[in-house]
This record gives structure tokens, C-alpha cells and sequence, in this order.
């Protein structure tokens, strides 16, 4: 399940890792955005790491932190039957690379990291938004983007279709927390 | 008449037609953009995201016991294995262990679980294909499985009974000796659909050949699961990074070599009856004992204790009022659901509810690779294609 710490030390030998984290038996490493399509090939095609499957991508919005998201990258080994977990953090205008070249299923995870959080990645060939609907605005899965969103779709009886309004509650949205739970 | 030869070369546009999203065999709300050259797939473009119910931002409003529900709605087939996904990736961060019974109990509905979910996915595949009877036989069986679902749970699908700790109640009376019966009995079913199916020249013609993955294109894009193992790769997350008690017990894995739709099918047909194997096992197994920890900070205590403990009240009231409090953590946890690898990437920050939860659905995987499966086929095979590929849209919109 997990890579041996010996095994990380020659992992940072050919690696440009920022940090390492372990937890529990999960392995991560935070890389350069600069270095992450190096380090992935790498992960991918050395040897003795023979990460060759992609699991998924992931986004994290850490709002209010300098460099407010994450990209997670969780690839597999089938061969040594180990996972590991690679980080790369980056502000809100700064593009990731896009790792089409290495894993061609990053595709369409990176398309959702894109719809869901507007993490910009460079060298895409296809970035559509995926999940949202057509003519779609915002990024929904940002911390400050409200839950109940911006606009609610209705079928209007008297012109015939369906129309775009802004969202309007009933009673004001509550967030129940544990220091005022009601 | 006399036809210029200029009107002679005209240049043949490709035929784009909309497949979806209430197409029948588009598996719920699939949308195809296809482009065809006569009746030959020249390019297939899936548009999802017609089910998007923001499952993940709504999670991360709630607290670790108020998602839990939303796991079985996302693959509405195969409700149990996630649930049981989503506990794994809580117990890891908060480092508690389940007790025996809860485990065998666990593994007794994964595997109805899958039962449940291969029984839909070859009975919709043979459907869509034109053999309607299999369809019937096999629902009949499922009715009979979601049965034991309600029975634990009080509901047929959406059970929520697999619980962070355990599970949510001990078994009925009675129970395990009608799983037996039902082990039993099913064989006889599975061999019915089998000589309906597996010999069915018409089956084999269209299963045959179609949307052939080789064990490289696999692991490229990422395949998991059946869609992993029928083109020849041994990779069952059952064996190789075993959860629960799956380690001690005796089961196969059943591979492919052509990397076809049809050895996917056999696949499936033979994971159930390796499935039925452990249930019989797990009957076995079952020994008494707690169904869930007994830590408090994390499952309800029973209703006796309420009556005669204090403390066992404020914690019944703590964990309903505030929840589970899990420390700064963070997982990958990843079992083999029925449709293959079900990962769940959780991020605790010391407070009651998720700071992210992201799910890794199967089929959101499999389905992008749906363009280079069908590249070349006739446009009926893409409905075999899907088929195979066992597409929900519940999870892979999420």
C-alpha cells in the first residue's frame, strides 16, 4: 500500500519535491506547478515508481490562503500495488499545466477541476466546462460560492418556456454550525 | 440528362446526429453528439452533467452523518458499496477499528451489492441489445435482494445502513438463514440468464469483438474495475489492497483476454457467482458480537445504555446535535464497487463537517473513454458499448 521511506529518499533523488507529507499510509508530495508535468512523467515512466494509472484529479479551494488552490493528482502502481498522492498549489490567476500528454484521461478530470473551480490549465486540448449546464456562469465548488447559487430555472406558463432568474429563497439561507446550531 | 463533373465530386459532409438525452438506451440522461459516416461512428462526443445535483458542495455543508445519504444516491444500483467507501475514509482519519461482526456484515452486503448491480447491468445490456427476457428474470432476483435491503434498513434502496463505525443495526431474525435460501436458489437463476445469453448467437454477434480495449489503452485511461479485468489485468482491489475481512477469504477473480464486450459480460456473470461463494462464506463467518464501536464520539450509543447512563445521553445528544468531530486528515480511501474503483478523497479540518470530499465514481472514467471505444463501429454497437461500460448517471454526473 504504501512506498517505503528509503524509497521516498530515492524518490527525491530524481524528483523536484517541495514537500512530503505522509499520513496514515498515504503518501503525498507537493510539487512546483512549473515541475509537475516532469514530475508526473516521471512518476509515470521511472522504473521504480511505474505509476501508470491515473485515478483522479481533484480541486481544493483553500479560501483565503496565498495560493487559494490545490490540484490533486492520485495515481496508482499496478505493478507495485502502491498509491501516491501529488499536490501542486496555485493562485487564482496562475494556469496548471495540463497533464493531457502524460495521462490521457486527465481530460476530462481536468475539465471538471476547470468547471468547478476555474483553475485555468494550459495546453488543454478541449476545455468545456462538463458538469454545469449550458451557458453555465460562475464556478460552483468555490468556498465563496454560495450554495444555493446565483440563479434558478423555471418553466414560464405565459411565454412558453423556460426562464433564467435570479435565485429568490423563501426563508433566508441558514447555516447550521456547532456554535449556533439552531 | 448529363451531370457536370464538378456536381459528381461534391464533398460528402459527415452525418452529426443527436443521441440523448432521452434515448432509452442512452442509459438515463446521456447525451451523444455523433458523428457518423453512413451508419460508421466517425467521432462521439458525450455531453453529461444533465443529473449534476452538486452532491460534493452539499456535502461539504453537512455534517460527516448527514452525507452519508447522499452516497447511495449516486450510483442508484449499487447503493451499499458506497456508503461503505465513505465510512472507510472516516474510520482512517478518526483510526477506529470495526468490530468483527460489523465486518462480516459489511462484506455480506457489499456482495449483494454487487450481486444487485451486475444483475442490472446485464439484464439493462441485454435489453438494449434486443434480449428482453434476461431483463425480467433478473429483476425479479433483484427485488428479492433489495428485500434484504429493507429488511436491515426499512428501505429498499437507499438504505444508509453501513455507518461510519459499523453498521446502523444488528441483523433480523432469521436473516441469514433466508440469504442462505437465497444463495442457494440464485445458481439455478444465474444459470437461466446464462442459456438465454451466453450461447445466443445473435448475443454473440453483437457482443463479439465490439469495443475492444487492449490491457495498455486500459490502464491509460484509467480503467477500473470489469472494464480493468476484461482486457486481462488480475487488479481487484479485493485482493490486492484488501479492506474488511476480504483477506481471509476465498474467492477468484475472474479475467478476460480479448478485452471484449463480451468477456466483460462473462466477467460479470462470474463475479456473481465468486460473489455468491462469499456469501456463503460470510454466513460462515458471522460470529455474535457488537455490530458497531463502541467509541461514542462516533456511533450513537444503544437505547439500554441511554436508560441507565448519563454520559450515554450526552453523547447521543452530541453526536446529533454537533456530529463527529474528525481531526485534520486527509484520504484517499478506494474500495472495488461494483463497477469498479469507488474512491472517495476526504479532508478533515477539526470541525464536524467535510472540507472536501471528492468522489471518484468509476464510470466518469470509463465513459470518456466511450469516443475511442466506438471509433469505427456501427452506430448500434455504441448502445453495447455503454452497456458494457455499465454507465449510471448518478454518479458519474454526481
Amino acid at each position: 500500500m504504501s512506498i517505503k521511506i528509503q524509497k521516498f529518499e530515492q524518490l527525491r533523488n530524481i524528483l523536484p519535491i517541495l514537500t512530503y507529507q505522509r499520513f496514515k499510509d498515504e503518501n503525498n508530495i507537493v510539487v512546483s506547478h512549473d515541475n509537475l508535468l516532469f514530475s508526473l512523467t516521471c512518476l509515470k515512466n521511472h522504473t521504480t515508481c511505474q505509476y501508470k494509472l491515473l485515478s483522479c484529479i481533484s480541486g481544493v479551494d483553500f479560501l483565503g490562503k496565498d495560493y487559494r488552490f490545490s490540484v490533486v493528482y492520485d495515481l496508482l502502481s499496478l505493478i507495485f500495488n502502491t498509491r501516491i498522492r501529488v499536490k501542486v498549489f496555485v493562485n487564482e490567476i496562475t494556469p496548471v499545466p495540463s497533464v493531457v500528454s502524460v495521462f490521457v484521461n486527465a481530460n476530462w478530470w481536468e475539465r471538471e477541476v476547470w468547471d468547478l473551480y476555474g483553475i485555468f490549465f494550459e495546453n488543454h486540448p478541449d476545455l468545456r466546462r462538463i458538469l454545469t449546464d449550458y451557458g453555465f456562469e460562475g464556478h460552483p465548488m468555490r468556498k465563496d460560492f454560495p450554495l444555493t447559487g446565483y440563479v434558478e430555472l423555471k418553466y414560464d406558463e405565459s411565454r412558453k418556456r423556460i426562464v433564467v432568474e435570479p435565485v429568490k429563497l423563501a426563508q433566508e439561507f441558514r447555516s447550521f454550525t456547532f456554535e449556533t446550531p439552531w | 440528362m448529363i451531370l457536370k463533373k464538378k456536381e459528381l465530386s461534391r464533398e460528402l459532409k459527415n452525418f452529426t446526429i443527436n443521441f440523448g438525452p432521452q434515448h432509452p438506451a442512452a442509459h438515463g440522461v446521456l447525451r451523444l453528439i455523433l458523428e457518423l459516416d453512413g451508419e460508421v461512428v466517425e467521432r462521439a462526443d458525450p455531453h453529461i452533467g444533465l443529473l449534476h445535483r452538486a452532491t460534493e458542495k452539499l456535502i461539504e455543508s453537512k455534517t460527516y452523518i448527514q452525507a452519508l445519504p447522499y452516497f447511495d444516491r449516486l450510483d442508484y444500483v449499487s447503493m451499499m458499496a458506497q456508503e461503505h467507501t465513505y465510512s472507510l475514509a472516516i474510520e482512517k482519519i478518526a483510526g477506529i477499528k470495526v468490530p468483527r461482526r460489523a465486518q462480516v456484515i459489511r462484506v455480506l452486503f457489499a456482495e449483494i451489492t454487487r450481486i444487485l448491480n451486475h444483475l442490472l447491468a446485464v439484464g439493462c445490456h441485454a435489453m438494449d441489445v434486443g434480449a428482453m427476457t434476461p431483463f425480467m428474470w433478473a429483476f425479479e432476483e433483484r427485488e428479492k435482494l433489495m428485500e434484504f435491503y429493507e429488511r436491515v434498513s426499512g428501505a429498499r434502496m437507499h438504505a444508509a445502513y453501513i455507518r461510519p463505525g459499523g453498521v446502523s443495526l444488528d441483523l433480523p431474525l432469521g436473516f441469514l438463514d433466508d440469504v442462505y435460501i437465497f444463495a442457494t436458489q440464485f445458481n439455478l437463476r444465474l444459470d437461466e440468464i446464462e442459456e438465454m445469453l451466453t450461447g445466443n448467437r445473435i448475443w454473440k454477434e453483437r457482443l463479439v469483438d465490439i469495443g475492444v480495449v487492449s490491457a495498455k489503452k486500459a490502464v491509460d485511461w484509467g480503467f477500473s474495475g470489469v472494464m480493468l479485468r476484461g482486457s486481462g489485468l488480475p487488479w481487484d482491489l479485493r485482493k490486492t489492497q484488501p479492506y474488511e475481512i476480504y483477506s481471509e477469504m476465498d474467492f477468484s477473480i475472474p479475467v478476460g483476454n480479448a478485452g471484449d464486450c463480451y468477456d466483460r459480460y462473462l466477467i460479470r456473470i462470474e463475479e456473481m457467482r465468486q460473489s455468491l461463494h462469499l456469501i456463503q462464506q460470510a454466513i460462515t463467518l458471522i460470529s455474535e458480537g457488537p455490530i458497531k464501536t463502541d467509541n461514542y464520539k462516533l456511533t450513537p450509543p444503544t437505547r439500554s445504555e441511554m436508560k441507565t447512563s448519563m454520559e450515554a445521553v450526552i453523547h447521543h445528544f452530541k453526536l446529533y446535535t454537533e456530529g463527529i468531530v474528525l481531526p485534520f486528515g486527509e484520504t484517499y480511501t478506494a474500495t472495488e464497487a461494483p463497477k469498479g474503483e469507488f474512491g472517495v478523497y476526504l479532508i478533515s479540518n477539526n470541525t464536524e463537517k467535510p472540507y472536501r470530499c471528492k468522489i471518484k465514481a468509476p464510470g466518469f472514467g470509463h465513459l470518456q473513454a466511450l469516443d475511442e471505444m466506438s471509433r469505427g463501429h456501427m452506430i448500434a454497437d455504441v448502445v453495447t458499448i455503454i452497456g458494457t461500460q455499465d454507465i449510471v448517471f448518478g454518479e458519474v454526473d454526481r
